[in-house]
């Protein structure tokens, strides 16, 4: 924390040399994070030096009560999500196909889909990751920030509502149904079908 | 069958409630409700498995991708952001 403190103090300052230890120190984590959430280098990259510039300016705000780390984490988050509400949106199909079914009882309807568990055995590890995240990417876009932002990120409910502008139980319906569409698309994948 | 177990809820139900059920936010009648149901019905279970297993799965693959991920951020990337801090802050 005092670390922190004297970082951010020279920051106020406009000590020159601070900025660049500031990028050199969280820059690498940060790229990780935007990567995430956008779809290409570029993006990622501009994403961090957008954010880095937000951080500057507001470095007042920042009220050293979080590590400089976490306060830089929720900006590029931010700008990230900033960047792709206003990009141009992938065509994206509906995820209704992916959730579970139920009879008119609500008793659950197994399509019969394998398991995760016994096909990933035969898969290699890097294998599975790769599976993974093709999965992830094919989410609509909503369904997927509200995945990385709370599985993956580690926010709340509540700071997810908050990052993405909507009611807190509108986040669990869309987690719950990205989960399960998730879920569907990774079976579906590693049995080797499509959706 | 389950449906006509006092107390028990169907599988809808069940599944209603898994988000607040794993943030440990069910009060605790629906916990108990969740629980009883967890226990009775192993299309249930089986779907809880796999749900939670891609939690994981998605967790473990966007935090550790095939290539390690440099921590460093590129050099080109820092001068670029110092050269735009430059520009944006004129007393300097």
């Amino acid at each position: 924390m005092r670390d922190n403190t004297d970082l951010s103090a020279r920051l106020r300052a406009g000590d020159p040399g601070s900025y660049e230890q500031l990028v050199r120190a969280h820059g690498g984590r940060m790229l990780s994070v935007a990567r995430r959430f956008v779809r290409n280098e570029q993006d990622a990259q501009d994403c961090v030096q957008e954010a880095f510039l937000k951080a500057f300016q507001n470095i007042n705000g920042f009220e050293g009560r979080a590590a400089l780390g976490t306060w830089l984490h929720r900006i590029v988050v931010n700008v990230a999500l900033g960047k792709i509400r206003s990009g141009n949106r992938r065509p994206e199909f509906s995820i209704e196909d992916l959730l579970p079914e139920f009879d008119t009882e609500g008793s659950r309807v197994d399509p019969g889909r394998q398991e995760l568990a016994s096909p990933e055995a035969q898969i290699e590890a890097a294998e599975i990751g790769q599976l993974v995240r093709s999965a992830i990417d094919q989410l609509p876009e909503d369904y997927r920030n509200v995945i990385v932002l709370r599985d993956i990120e580690g926010y709340d409910t509540e700071e997810t509502a908050a990052l993405l502008g909507i009611a807190s139980g509108a986040v669990k319906t869309r987690l719950h149904r990205a989960r399960a569409a998730l879920k569907t698309l990774i079976e579906l994948a590693m049995s080797g079908e499509k959706p | 069958m389950l449906n006509s177990v006092p107390g028990m809820i169907n599988c809808l139900e069940f599944d209603a409630f898994l988000v607040d059920y794993l943030e440990h936010a069910l009060p605790a009648g629906q916990s108990r409700q969740f629980r009883l149901h967890l226990l009775m019905c192993p299309d249930c279970r089986r779907y809880l498995k796999g749900y939670r297993h891609t939690i994981d799965l998605a967790r473990t693959s966007m935090q550790e991708p095939d290539e390690p991920v440099s921590e460093e951020v590129p050099d080109e990337l820092v001068q670029a952001i110092l050269s735009a801090q430059r520009a944006d802050s004129p007393r300097q």
